[in-house]
């Protein structure tokens, strides 16, 4: 590489010298990215492992539940009942060997920390220790795949309307500084200390338990009606309070930040010649307000993006919608570590991805950050 | 010193700020009288205890101060005992007879103008004796003067009666719940509560010199007290109001801890780039891949449901999260600024640098945090209570909420007992947050001049 570049630089007039290394720079910075989000991405990984299995601790209790489960299995059985207490004995050693070895417990914790990390990193997300799917497989992906459309529809839903709603919002409001509705919005802000969930319950007790006219909790009625029409109508009944929950409780914080934030731009030195040129001012929001807070809008709205991957476990508690929030809580709640871990890899690697490509676009349109220029 | 009484001066111009300010100042006030009046031994005694020390409450009771608000007037629980004479409501005559035959006779007197009946009456005897039972007959006077006759049984050394477990006083009622039966207005079609004062008598006969028959009539209302009671007969106002100090502390801390730590960890990653950008940048990618509530959920889990340890691991786990990414890439803006450059061209320290120059500019965009941080944290607590994580031992918001959704007060109707927490929650948060938007005014110039 180093020959090549050399080799141009004689051959080329000295104008062109730039790109060039701009190039050899831009690719061993991306190449040194990588490496270290991948290892990032190990580490995450690893300590998930770690304390999803809380040190191996948690395989314990896993291998206590499943001995007794197999010895009263055995015991129960009406087919053993002619067995003698040895060849009895016996058969639940074989079962309990046979259970140790499907889920991995015969092999020592460290090897065993080992595979899930492996597996795990290879998308290789195997099988559920104790959870099923709805449709009764035990597949970690399958239970993921089953969850994740109700998540995205609920938490895409309303995350795309406050994220695009706010900005708008307040990027009109930041030049109507000390207006009406700037202030109320100021008044109102204070409302998004307040969780989803904590609405949601308020939202409960309104619309469903005093004017009964939405439903408590749930995605679609029970049992679901037979057109695609009416289906898509009760699930947008069920969405309407989760998905009103969920803006509700950060609007006008969302709306306020990105307010404060474009008020600060908007008092820049060039903005102020700007309006001193009389440029129109929406020609000033887009190329003198917006510009220049690009990189924070795109970091902002990238991490959002992946936020949705893991949906909102309370709310989805609350309103008992299917998503996959509520999944991780009861593999928590079943020390099912391979679920743990498989929606952890996803989130992981989805980041990862994200954060690698956020350092161009911050290149691409910002011209005063330059991508890996030492100490710049 | 000047420029502090200056900005205080100014925050009290905002009347949201000073709404905001009276609020938290209250509620450190509350949390300081809990602390003192509860110690907090006797407040975990309290909130885990059971039958023992709450069987004089009602149960699902929303409370007293309802009845202001309703046209149908709710009875309020009480409790009268016999050893308590001198109250004018209680008297007790015991009269000795021949062969031992002493006559104790208790009378109850109370005002009943209400509109429902009570959820159940008892009464709590200890009677003492050697060989023979004491026996006792039991009337309910009505306030248009007739007799009803309740029951007549023998007095073990420790009893409980209880009016609507009684089949037979049901059955001799004409089959009405014992509560509707007593209080009906006979003159009436359906049964409706007959207002005035009524007498509880009980006529008791003990057949030995020392023997003595005491009594405790408990009148479980439809509602008790200032905040109502639980599914176990708690009294709320116990946890409610142990609940502020507990609230407060891990708002307080844990919003102080992060949003400062978070703001100069990102200052000096950016201003010494290198390898210290580097490792904190690596810290913060791997923190942000971790699963914050999950990793909570896990902590709760597995290891301590303590609120103390949870809120060392929130604190740990909030430095290094997006935060810092979302400052470094205006750290990373402002570092190219000219005025940064003129600073290292007039050789200003690093500290200085950092410190002086880089973090100020920051601090508008630090308050917002910084405050809704504080609900936010106070709110976390009330999170994980209401997945079923809350400490064990200490009585809180959330596992008020967390007991109230768990037990379906929505469904049922018990909306008393998932607002009360819900509003001093949204109080506490509404109060931090008021008064941290007047601050973001008065500590943001810039803000304010535009």
């Amino acid at each position: 590489m180093a020959d090549l570049s050399e080799a141009q630089q004689i051959a080329q007039p000295l104008v062109r010298k730039a790109p060039v290394s701009a190039f050899v720079r831009v690719m061993q910075y991306s190449a040194v990215r990588l490496i270290t989000l991948f290892a990032t991405v190990i580490v995450a990984i690893y300590l998930t492992v770690m304390i999803a299995n809380m040190g191996g601790f948690v395989d314990q209790i896993m291998r206590g539940e499943m001995r007794e489960r197999i010895t009263v299995q055995v015991v129960n059985n009406p087919a053993n009942r002619n067995l003698d207490q040895e060849a009895r004995n016996q058969l639940v050693l074989d079962k309990i060997a046979l259970e140790e070895k499907r889920l991995g417990l015969n092999q020592p914790y460290a090897v065993r920390s080992l595979r899930y990390l492996t597996n795990a990193l290879t998308l290789n997300l195997g099988r559920a220790n104790n959870m099923t799917s709805d449709s009764g497989s035990k597949t970690v992906r399958l239970i993921i795949l089953e969850r994740l459309p109700a998540t995205l529809l609920l938490m895409g839903t309303s995350n795309l309307i406050l994220f695009f709603g706010a900005i708008l919002l307040a990027l009109s409001l930041s030049r109507k500084y000390g207006s009406f509705w700037d202030k109320a919005v100021i008044a109102m802000s204070p409302t998004s200390s307040v969780p989803p969930w904590f609405y949601g319950i308020f939202l409960i007790l309104i619309f469903a338990a005093v004017l009964k006219v939405l439903p408590f909790g749930g995605m679609v009625d029970a049992p679901p009606p037979k057109g695609t029409i009416s289906y898509a109508l009760s699930v947008l009944k069920h969405l309407t309070l989760p998905a009103s929950a969920l803006i509700m409780s950060s609007l006008f914080l969302s709306i306020y930040n990105w307010r404060t934030f474009f008020l600060i731009y908007s008092s820049e030195d060039y903005v102020e010649m700007a309006k001193a040129k009389g440029l129109p001012s929406r020609d000033i929001e887009r190329r003198y307000i917006l510009r220049p807070t690009l990189p924070t809008i795109i970091t902002n709205f990238a991490l959002l993006l992946i936020g949705l991957w893991t949906g909102a476990i309370i709310t989805e508690t609350v309103f008992l919608w299917p998503g996959l929030g509520r999944t991780l809580f009861r593999a928590i709640g079943l020390y099912d570590i391979p679920v743990i871990v498989g929606s952890t890899i996803i989130y992981a690697y989805l980041l990862a991805i994200t954060v690698f490509l956020l350092d161009f676009f911050y290149a691409l349109v910002d011209p005063r950050v330059k991508i890996g220029g030492g100490g710049a | 010193m000047n420029a502090l009484r200056k900005n205080f001066q100014e925050i009290l111009r905002y009347p949201s700020a000073v709404a905001g300010l009276v609020i938290i100042l209250f509620m450190i006030f509350v949390a300081a009288y809990a602390l003192v009046t509860i110690p907090y031994q006797e407040a975990i005694r309290l909130w885990r205890g059971g039958e023992d020390i709450w069987y004089a409450n009602p149960q699902y009771a929303p409370p007293a101060w309802m009845n202001y608000f309703t046209r149908e007037k709710l009875p309020v629980s009480f409790s009268m005992k016999s050893t308590d004479a001198e109250e004018e409501a209680v008297s007790k005559i015991v009269e000795l007879g021949d062969q031992n035959v002493g006559k104790t006779y208790i009378t109850y007197t109370f005002e009943f103008p209400y509109d429902k009946v009570p959820q159940e009456m008892s009464l709590y005897f200890t009677a003492a004796y050697e060989s023979k039972q004491p026996f006792v007959s039991i009337l309910l006077v009505t306030p248009d003067g007739r007799e009803v006759r309740v029951a007549d049984f023998a007095v073990a050394k420790k009893m409980t009666y209880r009016m609507s477990q009684d089949d037979k006083l049901k059955r001799r009622l004409g089959g009405l719940p014992s509560m509707q039966g007593l209080f009906a207005d006979p003159d009436k079609e359906n049964p409706i509560p007959l207002k005035g004062t009524y007498q509880l008598v009980i006529n008791g006969v003990s057949f030995e010199p020392n023997s003595n028959i005491e009594a405790e009539f408990v009148f479980y209302g439809q509602v008790y007290g200032l905040a109502g009671t639980d599914h176990l007969r708690r009294d709320l106002s116990v946890a409610l109001l142990y609940g502020v100090p507990i609230a407060l502390a891990f708002g307080l801390l844990a919003a102080l801890g992060t949003s400062i730590l978070t703001m100069i960890v990102a200052a000096v990653g950016t201003w010494y780039g290198g390898w210290v950008d580097e490792l904190i940048q690596r810290i913060t990618e791997v923190n942000i891949i971790l699963p914050f509530l999950s990793i909570l959920i896990m902590v709760g889990t597995f290891y301590s449901r303590s609120l103390w340890v949870i809120l060392g691991v929130t604190i740990l786990l909030s430095i290094f999260t997006g935060g810092i990414k979302a400052y470094r890439a205006i750290f990373m803006q402002v570092k190219e600024l000219p005025y940064i450059e003129s600073a290292r061209a007039y050789g200003a320290s690093n500290g200085r640098i950092i410190f002086s120059y880089l973090i100020p500019r920051m601090i508008p965009l630090l308050i917002p945090g910084l405050v809704s941080a504080v609900p936010a944290f106070v709110f976390l607590e009330a999170s994980l209570a209401v997945l079923g994580l809350g400490d064990p031992v200490l009585p809180t918001w959330g596992k008020i909420i967390n007991d109230a959704s768990s037990n379906g007060a929505l469904y049922k109707g018990y909306y008393y007992w998932v607002l009360e927490p819900a509003v001093l929650l949204m109080i506490t948060g509404l109060g931090f947050a008021m008064l941290g938007f007047a601050l973001d005014r008065v500590f943001n110039p810039r803000l304010r001049d535009v």
